[in-house]
């Protein structure tokens, strides 16, 4: 268990650096406001007060925060749409995305999208997107106007492992390798697409060996850890905005929660032993006592910073809550940029 | 005003948008080294180079939603389907995403993307290469569905498609390619939404759009010649329907047939039906008579294939009806 010594143990390869201490307590923030917001997420779709689907993110957070740390400003993103916690490191507030999950019109889509489409064009933020694969090419798209423009920008896809044996992948990433775009595909491996285990859907086990039929550099990356995600995604960014070549990498990862809302933690397709094993590498954890082992935050802060982010989704929910319905009239709005006359 | 081929007259569409704005581009199947497919891309890499004018694999999913994403940020791709036929592997992007990206984005992001090439029946490429598909598009919010007929409403329908700020289906009539026509010299732009009234009657009404625009106005010669004058009403855009066209001319000639060359269930023609029995019903004196296409697979023999087009004798037969008239076929 983790304690405010020093750790008994070796310390870890590639030990943390002292100068970037701020960045590292920002990352656990980041990771535990991403837990405690999908929690909410998930009382809240329990009371009836979030519809549809509500695909939560819990157990993937240091994917998220590690990888978007090493983007800019002005880069590209796209998920799929288990996307709340990337919307949440990407710097959209939980107010925004809240609202949006209880179909407000403060919500970033104005209550038009919901849970699986998150948008914010200010920060580059492309979309949850409900079609598996389909936002592939979109994001390839993007990294093809960014060479066309001659920019720095990148392009991120986030996908689930299942988005690989489908067609939109395959043909995304000839086409980004063949013409040496600035994209990086991110496949979030959490084991299941759905309740098909990876083994029982692709015909080979590493998802990264599938690069090799693009000649695309790819690595395979531990997603429980958020430093050894950062550091992986900085060598992904570097070849992408200097470069200027694609990478795909398979991050490794698991889903804590459900498909959705609708799909118990455990049942038919994978047991509670699984899950409670998986449960011991929980990427908050990992982080959180191994900032405190070397002493880059005290645990009494870790606690108190954790109860600051509850105040946060709390403040976010009682906003969602409270926050009007969009306007009948917005029924009608944003279909078309020049709106043409229309049938009611 | 020149005289040009339909497939000239949007190759000078593309060279002059191309050359009015750097963010147009034009990506498909053999539109580069090849020169098109049908030659409408021809010259371009030549003049513009292989960042805008860019072939690709035989990925039509993968290119489509290349564009969407192109679009996303800003830049005006035109996609180049080789057919329309082979566009169905692209369709969850043209109406899983470029239609919806507005919508469900809360009016952040849009998609200033065409989607163009042939469609419409052919000459005896059986089931998989002769088909209409603009019902399909047309029915789906978020798209724009343009279906020029003639030389001039291809470069002028072209150059607002690439201008919009909306994704368009640009549906070209495989079969017109070839057919010539007068083009205005110059800045020639034919804005969307609008029908046009191709020939001028009292008697009858034939809605109509791309191939069966020219079918109808040789029924309309062969009807003249017996005293029947028809309005001939160019959609010219499927979605958004100029519906006000449609309807001021029913109410002039009280009778309405409406040809097109896809199959007859919830086809286009249907669309126009409903308006008219809805709008106009106290003005029509006989139910309006739909002409489409036979409802089977594009058959191969040319015999069988005639008798599953449309024609200008399938129009006018349909006119008699509406006009109780014997006919004279």
């Amino acid at each position: 268990m983790a304690t405010t010594s020093a750790p008994a143990r070796p310390r870890p390869r590639g030990g943390l650096d002292p100068a970037r201490a701020d960045v590292y307590r920002d990352w656990l923030r980041q990771m535990l406001l991403i837990r405690r917001f999908e929690e909410k997420a998930g009382e809240a779709y329990s009371l009836g007060k979030i519809g549809g689907f509500c695909h939560l993110y819990i157990g993937q957070e240091a994917v998220a925060v590690g990888s978007l740390a090493a983007l800019g400003p002005d880069d590209y993103i796209t998920c799929s749409y288990r996307e709340h916690g990337h919307a949440l490191a990407r710097g959209i507030t939980p107010r925004t995305v809240m609202a949006e999950l209880f179909g407000k019109a403060a919500g970033g889509s104005k209550g038009k999208g919901g849970s699986m489409h998150i948008f914010d064009a200010s920060l580059g933020f492309l979309g949850g997107h409900g079609i598996v694969g389909g936002h592939i090419p979109l994001t390839t798209g993007m990294a093809f106007a960014a060479k066309y423009r001659n920019t720095e920008q990148v392009a991120v896809c986030y996908f689930g492992e299942a988005a690989v044996n489908n067609g939109a992948f395959h043909e995304a990433l000839n086409m980004a390798a063949l013409w040496k775009l600035p994209a990086i595909y991110l496949c979030e491996n959490n084991r299941y697409g759905m309740g098909t285990a990876l083994e029982r859907a692709s015909a080979i086990y590493d998802i990264s060996e599938r690069a090799s039929s693009y000649d695309m550099a790819n690595e395979v990356v531990d997603g429980q850890d958020v430093l050894v995600m950062h550091a992986a995604m900085e060598r992904a960014v570097q070849r992408a905005r200097t470069d200027k070549v694609p990478t795909l990498l398979e991050v490794r990862t698991y889903r804590f929660m459900g498909h959705s809302m609708s799909d118990p933690i455990h049942g038919h397709y994978r047991t509670k032993e699984d899950v409670e094993d998986q449960r011991k590498r929980d990427p908050i954890s990992v982080w959180s006592q191994r900032l405190i082992a070397e002493g880059m935050i005290e645990e009494a802060a870790a606690k108190a910073l954790d109860k600051e982010i509850i105040v946060e989704v709390e403040d976010a929910y009682k906003f969602a809550e409270e926050a009007p319905d969009p306007e009948a009239g917005e029924l009608y709005t944003d279909v078309y940029a020049e709106e043409e006359k229309r049938e009611e | 005003m020149a005289t040009l081929t339909y497939r000239d007259a949007l190759n000078h569409a593309l060279r002059e948008e191309m050359q009015r704005d750097p963010d147009v581009f034009l990506m498909g199947e053999e539109v580069g080294v090849y020169q098109g497919a049908y030659k409408v891309s021809r010259g371009l890499l030549e003049e513009f180079g292989p960042m805008r004018v860019v072939d690709t694999p035989i990925t039509e999913l993968g290119f489509a939603g290349i564009g969407v994403g192109a679009g996303m940020v800003g830049l005006r791709p035109v996609i180049e389907f080789m057919t329309w036929n082979f566009a169905l592997l692209a369709i969850d992007q043209l109406v899983n995403s470029a239609a919806k990206m507005r919508y469900m984005s809360g009016g952040q992001v849009g998609v200033p993307a065409v989607f163009r090439g042939p469609g419409g029946s052919a000459l005896q490429l059986s089931s998989q290469h002769s088909q209409a598909f603009e019902s399909y598009y047309a029915h789906i919010p978020g798209l724009k569905v343009v279906m020029p007929a003639t030389p001039a409403d291809a470069k002028g329908l072209l150059k607002s498609a690439i201008r919009s700020d909306d994704p368009i289906v640009f549906i070209e009539g495989e079969m017109l390619y070839n057919t010539k026509g007068e083009v205005p010299e110059g800045e020639h732009v034919v804005p969307l939404g609008k029908a046009d009234i191709k020939r001028s009657g009292n008697d009858v009404t034939i809605v109509c759009h791309s191939k069966t625009v020219s079918l109808a106005l040789k029924a309309a010669e062969q009807l003249a010649g017996e005293g029947v004058e028809a309005d001939v009403v160019d959609l010219r855009t499927i979605r958004p329907m100029d519906t006000e066209a449609v309807l001021n001319s029913v109410a002039r000639t009280h009778r309405c047939v409406v040809a097109e060359e896809g199959w007859p269930f919830a086809g286009v023609g249907a669309q126009v039906v409903d308006t008219v029995q809805r709008e106009v019903f106290d003005e029509l004196d006989a139910p309006v008579i739909r002409v489409t296409g036979a409802d089977v697979p594009m058959p191969y023999n040319k015999h069988l294939e005639r008798a599953a087009k449309v024609d200008a004798g399938k129009i006018v037969a349909a006119v008699n009806q509406v006009l109780y008239r014997e006919s004279e076929a």
